[in-house]
């Protein structure tokens, strides 16, 4: 299975280098390198996401938590450096919060994926930071919205992101429809990032699953050994 | 950004591309898109056949650079042939991939180019080899190669099963290409199959409109 993936020419690619006596754990950033994604439902969405943080080579963290709450419905799933993410949603949780107040009125989904695309665009040359924004309103219902790199806004019934997220664009083609119902967006989830965390280096850990809808937030995690398991080959 | 970025100006022209090969109950199936582009702004080809029969029930399937491909192939080829004279019987299927993997391996610094091969032979039957970038060997079930094929990992590994009927096969290498094409820019045209039993070769061919077609939007 290695040998598949090196097919792909890597340029530029150095076998080793005198870096390599140092640990890379003491030079690279924090990132999540990572498997994050959500689906809309009608009623509400579902999200999901690995828990691996890495610093190069070394697992910092194996049991993050990447699905962080912004408001009571709205959450977020952050994939790219760890501190950008952490610090564009501790802005925007603020920024919402207040606004929420200033309506005296729950906020909207969209309102929570324009903030953080403001962010996120204003400050593209220095952050990288790829963000699913997912919730429940009053207004729209369940809405996905897609926040990638350099700060674009699209909302879409179903979105993949971070670095593990490739591998599983064909899976997502065809096993996603719409008109699914909340156990059938939750399977679909599990078994994607299950499918992701098999073939990416920096996915990996358990999977932490959450649907957000009218009646509020259900949190549940998918330990290793549970995690969906298909014919190997 | 940059992350599958294919250096094809310096190469010429690349096969940016999805390749794919899958042992079934009794054959094997090998299959490729048919896209040629250059440095993923112009496609230079739109039907060009990514399979290459290097022997009667042996192909092969390219990816990297295509000068490169089909350089190694055309000495694979002689080779190949002038082995299978002297051994008076067809070659083996590993014959001509370990062909393939000395050309690879042993001119590793100036070659880009990969290989799946697959065939079926009189010894072990139905077989797919892969030939990486470096000049590795290995043996595989199924196996996918080429910029396309990261997407359409987690399908591959969710739906292959050992031991599928040749229709279902088809049908799972026919969904696979259709998926990476769907999703990978240099990827793309027509779908190419080849299916190889003890009784023969088939070549099947999907043209674009005919590919399945997945909530497209």
């Amino acid at each position: 299975m290695a040998a598949a993936a090196s097919m792909m020419p890597i340029f530029g690619h150095q076998i080793s280098s005198k870096n390599d006596l140092v640990p890379d754990w003491n030079r690279e950033e924090v990132s999540t390198g990572t498997t994050i994604m959500a689906v809309e439902y009608d009623g509400g969405v579902v999200i999901g996401a690995d828990s691996r943080t890495t610093t190069g080579a070394y697992i910092a963290n194996r049991v993050t938590d990447k699905l962080t709450r912004i408001h009571d419905r709205i959450y977020c799933c952050r994939s790219g450096s760890a501190a950008d993410t952490q610090a564009i949603a501790e802005v925007v949780s603020y920024q919402l919060g207040f606004h929420s107040v200033e309506l005296d009125e729950p906020p909207l989904v969209e309102t929570a994926a324009n903030l953080f695309r403001a962010s996120c665009y204003r400050y593209r040359e220095e952050l990288m930071a790829g963000i699913l924004v997912a919730g429940w309103d009053r207004r729209k219902g369940g809405q996905v919205y897609c926040v990638p790199i350099g700060g674009m806004l699209v909302r879409q019934p179903v979105a993949v992101g971070g670095s593990g997220s490739t591998y599983v664009y064909g899976f997502m083609d065809s096993n996603y429809k719409p008109g699914l119902n909340k156990d059938q967006c939750l399977e679909l989830t599990a078994s994607a990032l299950s499918l992701a965390m098999e073939r990416d280096g920096s996915s990996g850990g358990v999977i932490r699953l959450a649907s957000i809808s009218e009646d509020g937030v259900e949190r549940r995690v998918i330990l290793g050994d549970q995690l969906p398991r298909f014919s190997t080959h | 950004m940059e992350k599958h970025y294919t250096d094809s100006k310096v190469k010429g022209v690349s096969t940016g591309t999805t390749i794919l090969a899958a042992i079934f109950d009794g054959g094997v199936v090998i299959g490729s898109d048919s896209r040629a582009s250059i440095g993923g702004e112009y496609v230079s080809s739109k039907t060009i056949n990514k399979v290459i029969q290097v022997h009667d029930r042996i192909f092969c399937c390219m990816a990297g650079s295509l000068a490169d491909a089909q350089a190694v192939i055309k000495s694979a080829k002689s080779h190949l042939s002038f082995h299978s004279v002297q051994m008076e019987s067809p070659p083996l299927v590993i014959a001509a991939a370990s062909i393939l993997k000395e050309l690879c391996y042993k001119n590793k610094d100036e070659l880009q180019a990969g290989f799946l091969t697959a065939g079926w032979d009189g010894k072990k039957g139905p077989q797919v080899y892969v030939v990486s970038l470096g000049g590795m060997l290995i043996s595989q079930q199924v196996t996918i190669g080429g910029s396309g094929s990261t997407y359409i990992y987690g399908y591959v590994d969710a739906k292959y099963k050992p031991n599928m009927t040749r229709e279902e096969c088809l049908q799972f290498a026919t969904n696979a290409l259709a998926l990476a094409m769907g999703r990978d820019n240099v990827s793309g045209g027509v779908a190419h199959l080849v299916v190889i039993t003890e009784k023969g070769v088939e070549h099947v061919v999907v043209p674009g409109d005919k590919l399945p077609r997945f909530n497209d939007e």
